[in-house]
């Protein structure tokens, strides 16, 4: 029985953080702030979100967002006041700017590039094949044999001399 | 040329072998402010001293200043706090101090105890002003030129290293020691 006490005690762990008691007027509400704190990121801890974080500034900025969502504010104000106050670092999607084209456009960017390394690839390979073909004549070899034995037999020929 | 193209790869390889070893000397969780090269956002918040004297943004114009932004229960902060004395005590720098998220009580006994640095304390109970600075963590010091204006932010401890590059900072910023 006790093997299954600390993985229990793990789960019920990871279940209960970050749960606060929030009160929505409606439901909307309730999925724009759920919506909104996955989607925001957690200053200090990186790699959290703020529905997942237990630091204190994420809570501080639950609560803010909150008020916000209760506020009525829209998504854009919302990400607006926090990218104001922390940074393009805050938005797990970052925004479409001239900053940002790289990350956007980049991996499309370098599948273009492979696509093109891939065609030129298989077409060289092609051509090859297309050139090497007649190069393998099926009569010519009997005919090479018989050059090659005649050289040979006028050698021998020239050696009994 | 053929032969050339085969060492295209390999110079991918070491581009991105550089990249990588730059990216592992970058610390992540030091992240660019959004405030620089903005005014300090406006406040009205009591002093920790005395509750009833208003602060405001105004009061931070002036002089190129270091605001610091420390709590009783930060360890960090009590780590970095003799070294604020070191600054306002024998460099001549101006702290304005901002209590975040703390008990006035604990506050006070925590400057008595260990001497207060600070020209004066802002009282920031619910952090909001610290949620408009875009605070993650205390400590954290800006260095506010005579207009108002936050020129740069430092997170973690300031220590005789920082110090020095925040003095060139305060320096090119016409702050000059007055002790």
């Amino acid at each position: 029985m006790k093997w299954i006490a600390l993985p229990l005690l793990l789960l019920s762990m990871s279940l209960s953080a970050a749960i606060d008691t929030y009160e929505f007027d409606n439901n909307t509400q309730r999925k724009r702030f759920q919506q909104l704190s996955q989607e925001l990121r957690c200053p200090k801890c990186q790699n959290q979100n703020l529905a997942g974080s237990n630091s204190a500034i994420a809570s501080d900025l639950r609560d803010k967002l909150y008020q916000m969502v209760r506020a009525g504010q829209s998504t854009a104000q919302i990400k607006t006041y926090m990218v104001e106050r922390y940074g393009e670092f805050v938005l797990y999607k970052p925004s479409m700017n001239s900053m940002t084209y790289a990350l956007w456009y980049g991996p499309f960017v370098l599948l273009f590039i492979g696509l093109l390394v891939v065609v030129a690839l298989s077409r060289k390979k092609a051509s090859r094949k297309a050139t090497e073909v007649p190069e393998v004549k099926p009569q010519q070899q009997p005919e090479e044999q018989q050059t090659h034995q005649q050289r040979m037999k006028d050698l021998l020929d020239k050696k009994d001399d | 040329m053929r032969r050339f193209l085969l060492f295209i790869p390999f110079g991918i390889c070491i581009l991105l072998g550089v990249l990588f070893v730059k990216g592992l000397s970058l610390d992540p969780t030091e992240l660019p402010s959004a405030r620089l090269g903005k005014a300090f956002p406006s406040f009205n918040l009591p002093s920790v001293a005395d509750a009833n004297e208003q602060l405001s943004e105004q009061s931070l114009k002036g002089q190129v200043r270091l605001v610091n932004v420390w709590a009783t229960w930060c360890p960090t902060c009590k780590r970095e706090h003799s070294y604020l004395n070191k600054l306002a005590n024998n460099e001549g720098v101006q702290i304005v101090g901002i209590n975040y998220k703390d008990e006035r009580n604990k506050a006070v006994q925590w400057l008595k105890r260990y001497q207060d640095p600070y020209i004066f304390n802002i009282y920031d109970e619910k952090g909001g002003l610290g949620l408009d600075l875009g605070v993650y963590g205390a400590p954290e010091t800006y260095v506010v030129d005579a207009q108002g204006v936050i020129q740069y932010r430092h997170v973690g401890e300031v220590n005789e290293r920082v110090w020095k590059k925040l003095k060139v900072i305060m320096q090119d910023l016409g702050w000059s020691a007055n002790l």
